[in-house]
């Protein structure tokens, strides 16, 4: 027999509780610290911040524990306390040429003043799964340390701007529209299409430039260079009305060196792609500043060829993940009063499919 | 929740969200683009509505919030909750008795007065979404008043299935001017948009809000010769007998037995107690007793 759904608020918040039973795992099982997931998931922590656009490893390190690794869901709970944040300000551009990097490296030049650092990367470690890690308490062997490099290390593109074979990027002193405080407005700027990106989800974001890679709306490029470390935020402060040193930041940057045979408008040069995010961030970086480039074609002069990552309005659409996630899952949610008037709908086809109504305009014609 | 400010949102965003909601009241059926917030649950939830909502109350003011028409579905719990903790404010059940009332997917039973709002949650904002799938485009379509592509689909409807094969999200014309997606609300409910509370509509994802002013007119697409007829089940209600609201088909056995029952929740328990008794009413009674 039918009793009306009543209790929805009980259920609510008995299924909360079992969420944070599930949550904890089994108690015989030490619980994680938010420092051991800041220390030692720290490219989940890079990659929640990034998306989540907040720099904060230890709150990022708290979403991570409170989602479950869902990480994002762990954007989503950043996202929506950064959005209740007071602004104070914003910070002068930061300095990447002044970067104490940890890695640096550039697939265009076999070496390059400020030299080829390797740092901390799985590039050439052979994934074989280490059992050692399975055994816990064991030490890390320490490794081998050198000291700082202390001689300028520039951009590397820069080099190729001394003969003027890459495209010059026009220095603009405004501030930047910001994404998260006013509605998108299509079509947009290059400075607003790289925040979306940023922000963008790094599945998504790494989906269309492997697919500028395979073909769709090639645009050849080259790493120019890739460099992760960490850079000073700096703030005037307008009572003292000069730029103070706020904090540091660590960031992954990448510089793209594309081919480029002129246009109408453009002579043949190379031309640039940008990827720049938080923490160490390679995979999102590099995918970063191959979809800016696919997306930079009207300002080149290049023709549109249709191509997904071609296309501002379905890129910028459909990057960002707490979005998507939110209106994927939605459907979910009941909808049983749409689904009647759909069962309505299609029960009255059906029967007219069976028993054909007169045609109007017969009808109209008889009289 | 204490070191939050009143429903939530900082005064500065209200502020913009109010000034959203002043033009769209006075160009009604316009989709106004605003600085949608991440809220603190998910897009697809309601946050548009949600935000409309917070901008627009008031200490004192009473909420009602429903989803498929009832109070007590899920989702509408947790928007309630969210603003019980949030404003502190009182909220209801009744109909009558709610200052605003949040929905998603139904408009209330009752007929609605002068000094109630009506904010609806809204997932897709563009009518023309499914038939042009770039805003860029479908913004120059609304400016130029270019509808003919919707009135072509509905052709196009009428000529393959005998019938418009829109059911819910069923687009009407506002004052003569705007083509306007009235929410996921079916197509049984659209006579009601033309009512004497001030509607506003919240799409949080799509950055947009749009409103009706009270006793706006609004028409729902139709031809002269294949005119727009609100559709529901053929039954009453089998709780309160009620013959003329919307019903939820709900399926009672293995058997492919099954009810209809009023989606307004608040109708429904109205009527029951004013003495109406549907087919399946008594024994209800019978069963609780």
């Amino acid at each position: 027999m039918y009793v009306a759904v009543k209790g929805g608020e009980r259920a609510i918040e008995n299924a909360h509780a079992w969420l944070a039973e599930e949550r904890r795992g089994d108690c015989s099982v030490t619980e994680l610290s938010v420092p051991q997931i800041r220390e030692q998931l720290s490219l989940a922590v890079n990659r929640v911040m990034v998306e989540g656009s907040l720099y904060d490893p230890d709150l990022a390190a708290l979403a991570i524990k409170q989602s479950r690794g869902d990480l994002i869901e762990a954007i989503f709970l950043i996202r929506a306390y950064r959005t209740t944040l007071p602004r104070f300000g914003s910070s002068e551009p930061i300095k990447t040429e002044d970067m104490a990097c940890d890695r640096r490296i550039s697939a265009t030049f076999k070496d390059a003043p400020g030299g080829q650092v390797l740092g901390p990367t799985f590039d050439y470690t052979h994934r074989l799964l280490d059992f050692k890690l399975a055994a816990e308490g064991a030490d890390v062997p320490a490794a081998a340390v050198a000291k700082p490099r202390t001689d300028p290390i520039p951009h590397i593109t820069e080099f190729l701007n001394t003969e003027g074979l890459i495209q010059t990027e026009i220095p603009c002193d405004e501030t930047p529209p910001d994404l998260t405080r006013e509605p998108m407005e299509l079509p947009t700027s290059r400075e607003l299409r790289l925040q979306a990106l940023a922000r963008g989800d790094e599945g998504f974001v790494l989906g269309m430039a492997y697919s500028t890679q395979r073909g769709y709306g090639r645009n050849h490029a080259f790493v120019g260079e890739l460099r992760i470390g960490t850079v000073a935020v700096e703030m005037e402060i307008p009572e003292l009305g000069f730029s103070i040193e706020i904090g540091e930041i660590t960031l992954t940057e990448c510089d793209t060196v594309n081919q480029f045979t002129g246009s109408k408008t453009e002579p043949p040069q190379f031309t640039r792609g940008y990827g720049l995010v938080f923490g160490q961030s390679e995979r999102k970086s590099i995918s970063m500043a191959l979809v800016d480039r696919a997306l930079r074609w009207k300002e080149l002069g290049e023709d549109n060829l249709g191509a997904a990552a071609q296309d501002e309005e379905f890129v910028l659409s459909h990057c960002d993940n707490i979005q998507a996630t939110g209106f994927l899952e939605h459907i979910k949610l009941p909808h049983y009063v749409d689904f009647q008037s759909e069962l309505e709908l299609v029960r009255k086809l059906r029967r007219d499919a069976a028993h054909p109504p007169k045609c109007r305009r017969l009808q109209n014609e008889q009289l | 929740m204490s070191n939050y400010n009143f429903a939530y949102l900082d005064e500065q965003t209200k502020r913009m969200i109010r000034r959203a909601i002043l033009k769209g009241l006075a160009i009604p059926g316009y989709q106004v683009p605003f600085a949608s917030r991440e809220m603190p649950m998910p897009y697809g939830w309601g946050t548009g509505g949600v935000q409309v909502t917070a901008a627009t109350l008031t200490p004192e003011d009473r909420l009602k919030v429903i989803d498929q028409g009832a109070d007590d579905t899920t989702n509408a719990v947790s928007i309630r909750k969210f603003f019980e903790a949030t404003a502190g404010i009182a909220t209801t059940e009744a109909t009558q008795q709610a200052c605003i009332i949040q929905t998603r997917h139904r408009i209330p039973e009752a007929d609605l007065r002068e000094d109630q709002i009506l904010v609806y949650q809204v997932p897709i904002p563009e009518p023309l979404r499914f038939l042009e799938p770039r805003e860029t485009e479908t913004r120059k379509m609304h400016s130029l008043e270019e509808y003919g592509l919707m009135h072509v689909k509905l052709y196009e409807d009428i000529s393959q299935h005998g019938a418009i094969a829109t059911s819910y999200a069923y687009p009407v014309k506002v004052e003569g001017r705007y083509v306007m997606d009235p929410s996921p609300i079916p197509k049984f409910d659209n006579p009601k948009l033309e009512m004497a509370a001030i509607q506003l509509f919240g799409a949080g994802r799509e950055q947009r809000i749009y409103a009706l002013p009270p006793y706006t007119k609004v028409v729902s697409l139709d031809f002269e010769d294949y005119p727009f007829v609100p559709t529901k089940a053929d039954h009453t209600c089998d709780m309160c007998d009620a013959s003329d609201s919307y019903l939820d088909e709900v399926i009672l056995d293995d058997q492919g037995n099954r009810m209809f029952v009023c989606s307004d929740t608040d109708y429904c328990a109205g009527r029951q107690q004013a003495g109406y008794v549907g087919a399946l009413g008594t024994a209800i009674a019978e069963d609780v007793a």
